[in-house]
């Protein structure tokens, strides 16, 4: 546990935030908050939130929906009022370089009168027309909260339809109260899990992989494939990025799982392992360091020296262009501080890295879902006295960007407001960003949008208003001399 | 399985004590409805165990998603808001409520601004502005310094009159007000262009018995000054606009009254109102406009009614960007959400002022067009 004395104090020196200082850690939320360098270093994590804290995590709906829905050519169909399917309407930068069916977010817009007599009638309705009209490799269908109280059999109608049109019909189980969205990752997963092997292919592909766990956010993914294909390795399947039905039936038939996004593919990848024997490896794509030792570990997985070595030229081909570019922003950035809160610690930990090339330092850690293994190895790469924290909230969070003076904040788009009402800089590192921020041209990005937004000019304004004291000359006639 | 309370009690405490509010506004979910928690007796019960600190709120309404629309919701708070806070003394403190409908922060300071020019002792509720509006200071603040008070929401009921500013936002409270505190009310338009401005202005000046100042009267003659130097632009021109009802109906006037022909009408929004109030504005002038509200009207049936025969200016939110892009028509941000461009939150489009900004937007989207489209020799410099 960290030391907690200091930063009630800090209070003084913001006079305006007393009132909010009351409480700045929420009764019983002293085991999810640590300092790197700390001895009795033992982070509370994985723990529901506590009602009335305003988490910033996300539902089970959410989750599912996320991981699923940049499957372009399928339908999605959510099973519920209007509003989880409007909130959900085409808010994912998750491209697709062929099918758009993904991005419209169809409802059943289910009604009281539904809600008493039950929605399976609509539902099929619904799934019928749709698949009639889009003609979609296959289905998904989400049911919400209410449709788990109101008790539909959504399995039984997705059997139906999928008899009846001859596609796969898959129920998404994503019920709201089922827990958080961590929960809802893995709902997601257990759908993946029953489309994987139903393809005519068994037989193992030579040098083949799936990407599990990137979604193609600013066309990332094409990047990557693209560098797996300049080492002579075959995709089988891109789960979910640019994802399509067919390529994830046969997903089976890869020699290994590259997982990146842990938090949410981890089911999948051990799912997979048990069924069809294919192993898994853990890697991230953000950063030289990180990026890098992706293709490494794949070609080393292979054991194939001509991938090595194309892996290796790969590397340094693509470092002579960027450390060279990378250099003006570091001597520019040094010196300056991030705070990072973002869904997943992996993603967490690639961001200090990646910041600390470009002599950032982070001083603020912190994620939503992280377990006990994310947090330890988040304290050993993080300098002493770096606040690390689960499950946060806004509260919480300006508090430790102001005690530790950061001057970045990097996270998703509900962080945003928090950033610019303090007056400084942020970086979308979530679903809504609108640069590619992975791979090594994504390292050039990321240097870049650190930059404009630390160095922004709009900063150094905030605090520099003219004064609203009374002029010194109080006198008419003096002042208009 | 065995109903929410303990999670909203708990919620309640944990709020007040680390996040320290004088109000908290609970909004019910389709799944707490279906499970049938009771709110009103979950907020007795935790104002009985000291959950809600002295002088502090907890406020409700019911919003289960699968009744009505987002406006549904919005007018239901407002009769939370009433239903908790308003209080007849007896005494009346001669102001008029203005019950806010939904519009931007900035309009809701235009109203403002409008009442004070006119020197009419007003209260308004909801009030965002200042709230969702405020200023970039360096200081993370929760509840910044703006909106209506609880002093002032008690003070509606001692109000002399109420005026609903928008039918399907505002009614229910208004109702409200007047069966508790016998407050008698009447509901106007949202002041969207220069009829409803007109008719805004004259309810507030006959219900706060004030004089219209000349400086509104100016302000009203340069937004007909600006429609007669660039009417020959609008005349004729076909649009097509979706929204909510309680910014359509003014909204699709203020077009009539601009000589363009809003020939497409959809609102997701239920209420029979909405085909009454659109045939009195369209029907001799407009005789080929179709409309519709309620669930079957979406932005596809829009879509599809366009293909049918082309319009020249598409208004309404965010997610009409695809069939203007598609149909390659011009296009007017107007309503909720936008999502996708900036200024909708400080530059009003209510009041005369307001209406000039709308006819900004309209004419710099026709005449980009005229601009893009128009071949070299015909371009012009002066339009």
């Amino acid at each position: 546990m960290g030391d907690f004395s200091k930063k009630v104090a800090i209070s003084a020196i913001y006079p305006v935030m007393e009132k909010e200082n009351k409480n700045i850690y929420l009764l019983g939320r002293e085991k999810q908050i640590a300092t790197a360098g700390d001895a009795n270093f033992d982070m509370e994590c994985s723990k529901a939130s506590e009602a009335g804290s305003v988490s910033q995590r996300a539902c089970v709906f959410c989750g599912s929906r996320v991981v699923l829905y940049p499957i372009a050519d399928a339908l999605h169909v959510v099973h519920g009022p209007i509003g989880c399917a409007s909130y959900t309407w085409d808010i994912r930068g998750a491209l697709s370089s062929g099918p758009q069916l993904h991005r419209l977010s169809f409802s059943t817009d289910l009604r009281e009168e539904q809600v008493i007599f039950g929605g399976e009638k609509k539902l099929y309705a619904a799934l019928t027309t749709l698949i009639d009209k889009h003609k979609p490799a296959a289905a998904f269908v989400y049911s919400t909260c209410i449709v788990g109280v109101i008790g539909d059999d959504i399995e039984a109608v997705c059997k139906k339809v999928s008899a009846e049109k001859g596609i796969t019909v898959l129920p998404v189980h994503a019920e709201g109260f089922n827990g958080t969205k961590k929960d809802g990752y893995r709902v997601a997963c257990e759908a993946l899990s029953k489309l994987i092997g139903t393809s005519e292919q068994r037989n193992k592909v030579p040098f083949s992989i799936n990407i599990l766990g990137d979604f193609n956010l600013a066309g990332e993914l094409w990047m990557l494939a693209e560098y797996y294909r300049k080492i002579g390795i075959n995709i089988i399947a891109q789960v979910t990025g640019d994802g399509r039905v067919e390529d994830i039936r046969r997903a089976n038939t890869a020699c290994l799982n590259v997982v990146q996004c842990s938090g949410s593919m981890t089911w999948l990848a051990k799912d997979m392992k048990e069924k069809y024997g294919i192993p898994y490896i853990r890697v991230s794509y953000f950063g030289i360091e990180d990026m890098s030792n992706a293709l490494y570990e794949v070609a080393r997985f292979f054991d194939d020296e001509s991938k090595m070595d194309a892996a290796k030229l790969l590397v340094a081909t693509e470092l002579k262009k960027l450390l060279p570019a990378l250099k003006e922003y570091k001597e520019k950035l040094t010196g300056q501080k991030a705070a990072i809160y973002v869904g997943g610690a992996f993603k967490a930990i690639s961001l200090v890295k990646a910041l600390r090339l470009i002599g950032v330092q982070t001083v603020v850690i912190g994620s939503q879902t992280g377990n006990k293994d994310d947090y330890n190895l988040i304290k050993d790469i993080c300098d002493e006295g770096t606040i690390i924290v689960d499950d946060s909230n806004p509260i919480e969070l300006q508090h430790f960007i102001r005690e530790k003076n950061a001057t970045i904040f990097i996270g998703g788009v509900k962080e945003r407001p928090i950033a610019h009402k303090l007056g400084i800089g942020f970086c979308d590192h979530n679903h809504e960003r609108k640069e590619a921020l992975a791979g090594y041209e994504g390292m050039l990005n990321f240097a870049k949008e650190i930059y404009a937004t630390a160095m922004s000019p709009v900063w150094q304004f905030v605090r520099k208003s003219p004064s609203q004291e009374e002029p010194r000359i109080k006198n008419q006639e003096q002042r208009l001399k | 399985m065995f109903g929410g309370q303990s999670n909203l009690l708990q919620a309640i405490e944990t709020i007040f004590s680390t996040y320290d509010p004088e109000i908290i506004a609970v909004h019910s979910t389709c799944l707490s409805e279906t499970i049938g928690d009771d709110l009103n007796q979950i907020l007795t019960k935790a104002r009985e165990e000291g959950k809600v600190p002295k002088g502090k709120h907890v406020i409700h309404c019911n919003t289960p998603s699968y009744v009505g629309s987002h406006v549904t919701g919005y007018a239901n708070m407002l009769l939370g808001m009433t239903s908790y806070f308003a209080q007849h003394t007896g005494i009346s403190n001669y102001q008029v409520n203005l019950i806010s409908g939904w519009i931007e922060p900035c309009d809701m300071r235009e109203i403002k601004r409008i009442a004070k020019k006119m020197q009419a002792n007003t209260m308004m509720f909801p009030d965002t502005s200042g709230i969702l509006d405020g200023p970039l200071n360096g200081k993370y603040t929760f509840y910044p310094k703006g909106g209506t008070t609880i002093e002032e929401l008690i003070s509606a009921g001692d109000a002399k009159f109420s005026l609903g500013i928008g039918q399907w936002a505002t009614e229910e409270a208004a109702k409200k007000l007047e069966y508790k505190c016998k407050v008698k009310y009447d509901i106007c338009d949202v002041p969207i262009g220069l009829q409803a401005t007109d008719r805004f202005i004259t309810a507030l000046s006959r219900y706060a018995n004030v004089k219209v100042p000349q400086s509104l009267t100016n302000e009203r003659g340069r937004l007909l000054d600006m429609i007669a130097d660039m009417h020959s632009y609008l005349y004729g021109k076909r649009v097509a606009l979706y929204g909510d009802p309680d910014w359509l109906i003014p909204m699709t006037e203020f077009l009539v009254m601009l000589d363009m022909k809003p020939v497409y009408i959809v609102s997701g929004t239920p209420g029979k109102l909405f085909e009454s109030r659109m045939k009195e504005i369209l029907g001799e002038k407009v005789p080929e406009a179709k409309f519709k509200n309620g669930e079957t009207a979406d932005m596809f049936l829009l879509h599809q009614w366009i293909k049918q025969e082309k319009v020249d200016l598409l208004i309404g939110n965010t997610y009409g960007k695809y069939i203007a892009r598609d149909e390659d028509i011009p296009f007017v941000r107007y309503g909720f959400p936008i999502l996708d461009r900036v200024g909708h939150s400080y530059f009003p489009t209510v009041g005369y002022h307001g209406g000039m900004r709308i006819l900004e937007k309209i004419l710099g989207a026709l005449m980009d067009r005229i601009d893009r489209d128009a071949p070299e020799e015909k371009l012009e410099l002066v339009m």
